[in-house]
């Protein structure tokens, strides 16, 4: 166990295609961080250049307070679990859980007794001796995990563990990973392009873009003050309705409202911050036709086409809708939840 | 076929029954002749029923062999060959395996020109080079030696190729994996990479075996000295006899002979050879 640290960490591919540009970022002991963008954004490259499978071009990484940049991934004791469990073909569960520890010339009593622990945790005992092909996709996830968790690193790395199973299993997978990481209380980085797993999994969430950290907190901070346009539009499903402060204002010929700070040119609202019906005291009215009606359960997501929008406006309606699609829906934004934003920097303005 | 045409079905099998007779019906004929004494075949009538000298013949083949042409006794050209064969094969996959290793799994300056120069020398089998190769080796005194019947035969494109085609099939986080456990490149080539190729090692030393077995030309060349004859030239020299008839039924005898090792690979290797060309163990 140990915090992990980086500082101005660089990654630049042969060739002079900068992937990371100067990265900052510390992990606490114990911690669980998830980092989450969309692809390309660096955020595998970036888990495995802690794990040390990427040569670090510029910049730090330490793992436990000492620099690991020019160690072998062996050698900075961390495990990783792969988006396609790479377990050994040929070998037995058992061989599996075990190789990692055989290649440290751990004893054998201790690896006999570290595998049978990792076994029952994972309840995967009833495998030991089959071979991966022989196990399902969530059988084979569990001895990923195992292969990690035997070896008692100071660091788990997980590369998008969860995307090879079907949305179900996913589920149950993710509440075990969290239930088992708070119960090893091994430091975790985990990556994933799903933004729910990266919700419900983190205990501090890293949103990267294009090589950089667009904002680092607890995943509620991140939904209820994303810092900028882009965090904006990511995190949240459905995401955040964005509009121009000039359309908008056109569109309802409200004067400037005053709570929102100057130089605001766009302002974000969720979906399930708008109310329906017409305002009250001071809040936005707009009135549109109803596109889509996504019933999804308990709540329905309305797409609501406004003249003079671009893009049809997303709405949470609790419980069941009645209302019909090419039917008319006033409806309003309530001034408090209005997200500001910068059109020149994307970034959040208060 | 769902569709049930008897006329078919009597054409198919008659084709497949006449290729079966023209592939089998000569080496039924060799183990026939092998059978009887030396004059039955020079009669005129060819006998097709077994006749009462197998075991004389095939005794006196494997005893003392066919001073008459020089050959020596077979169970000593078995052993050449099989000792050949053996080396050949054993050395291809080693090489190759290793060499497919390198070009896969590591960067080196020059990586691809290696690769390239590799697989030119598919263009350039042993009849091709055959006068520089047996000058080399005349020069290095390998000449009447098993080193020199195998050396110059082991360099292998074909199997470095299909090495490399297989790696390229493995998984990179596999290596990923092994690296995060502690195996460094050596470690992981013994216990991952090596461990998953074995099926295809079998397919490969089937077909090196036979390839090796069935050499003809370059062991007629190396060798003056019967200690190293090999069966497959052996039985060219005793069927090629100046100033008498060929002892056809000494010769055949060598042939079911020299056959058999051939086939005994394929029988016994046959479920390893299968499984090594169409499965793929990932």
């Amino acid at each position: 166990m140990a915090a992990i640290e980086l500082s101005g960490v660089k990654k630049t591919y042969p060739g002079g295609i900068e992937v990371i540009h100067g990265l900052d970022l510390a992990i606490a002991d114990g911690e669980m961080v998830v980092l989450v963008g969309p692809s390309g954004c660096g955020k595998s490259t970036l888990l495995r250049m802690i794990a040390g499978l990427e040569t670090i071009t510029d910049g730090t990484i330490s793992i436990g307070g000492a620099v690991v940049n020019r160690r072998e991934p062996a050698e900075r004791d961390v495990a990783m679990v792969f988006q396609n469990y790479a377990l050994y073909p040929h070998m037995t569960v058992r061989g599996n859980l075990e190789y990692g520890l055989r290649n440290r010339g751990t004893p054998r009593a201790e690896i006999d007794a570290r595998v049978e622990a990792a076994a029952r945790t994972l309840e995967i005992a009833p495998f030991l001796d089959r071979k991966p092909r022989q196990l399902s996709g969530g059988q084979r996830q569990r001895v990923a995990m195992g292969r990690a968790i035997v070896r008692q690193p100071k660091a788990f790395l997980f590369d998008e563990p969860l995307s090879n199973l079907d949305a179900k299993l996913r589920g149950q997978m993710r509440i075990e990973i969290r239930r088992l990481q708070r119960a090893l209380g091994t430091t975790s980085v985990y990556v994933t392009h799903d933004q729910l797993e990266a919700m419900t999994l983190a205990d501090r969430l890293v949103v990267m873009n294009g090589g950089h950290i667009e904002q680092v907190g607890k995943p509620t901070e991140l939904y209820d003050r994303p810092a900028s346009l882009f965090v904006a539009g990511f995190i949240g499903s459905p995401p955040m309705n964005l509009i121009d402060i000039e359309t908008l204002r056109a569109l309802t010929g409200a004067a400037f409202p005053p709570s929102l700070p100057v130089g605001t040119d766009i302002v974000g609202i969720r979906p399930d911050a708008i109310m329906m019906g017409p305002a009250g005291g001071g809040d936005i009215s707009i009135s549109g036709v109803v596109e889509l009606i996504e019933p999804v359960g308990g709540e329905s997501h309305l797409y609501v086409r406004v003249a003079g929008l671009d893009q049809a406006m997303v709405i949470v309606a609790q419980g069941r809708s009645v209302l019909s699609e090419t039917g008319r829906l006033d409806f309003s934004l309530p001034v408090a939840a209005l997200h500001p934003f910068s059109r020149a920097t994307g970034k959040r303005l208060r | 076929m769902v569709e049930n045409r008897p006329w078919l079905n009597v054409l198919t099998h008659l084709v497949l029954v006449v290729g079966v007779i023209v592939i089998a019906f000569p080496v039924y004929l060799a183990v026939i002749a092998s059978t009887h004494d030396e004059g039955a075949f020079l009669r005129g009538v060819v006998p097709l029923l077994p006749g009462p000298h197998l075991l004389d013949n095939y005794g006196q083949m494997l005893s003392q062999g066919m001073s008459t042409s020089g050959a020596p006794p077979l169970t000593l050209m078995l052993a050449n060959s099989l000792v050949m064969a053996i080396a050949i094969a054993v050395a291809k996959i080693a090489i190759s395996i290793i060499s497919a290793y390198a070009i896969v799994y590591f960067r080196f300056p020059l990586r691809t020109l290696a690769f390239w120069t590799i697989f030119i020398t598919l263009m350039l089998p042993v009849e091709v080079r055959i006068i520089p190769t047996f000058k080399v080796v005349a020069d290095l005194g390998l000449l009447n030696s098993y080193a020199g019947l195998t050396i110059p035969l082991i360099a292998s494109a074909t199997a470095t190729f299909l090495f490399r085609q297989f790696f390229l099939t493995v998984p990179d986080e596999l290596m990923e994996a092994a690296r995060v456990d502690g195996a460094g490149p050596m470690k992981f080539f013994r216990d991952i990479l090596l461990p998953l190729s074995r099926t295809n090692m079998a397919a490969l030393f089937v077909i090196l075996f036979i390839y090796g077995w069935m050499q003809y030309l370059w062991p007629l060349l190396v060798t003056t000295d019967t200690k190293f004859y090999t069966v497959v030239m052996g039985i060219k020299r005793m069927a090629a006899v100046a100033d008498a008839d060929p002892q056809w039924n000494l010769v055949m005898a060598a042939v079911v002979l020299a056959m058999l090792p051939p086939v005994l690979i394929v029988v016994f290797m046959q479920r390893l050879f299968v499984k090594g060309l169409v499965e793929t163990e990932k």
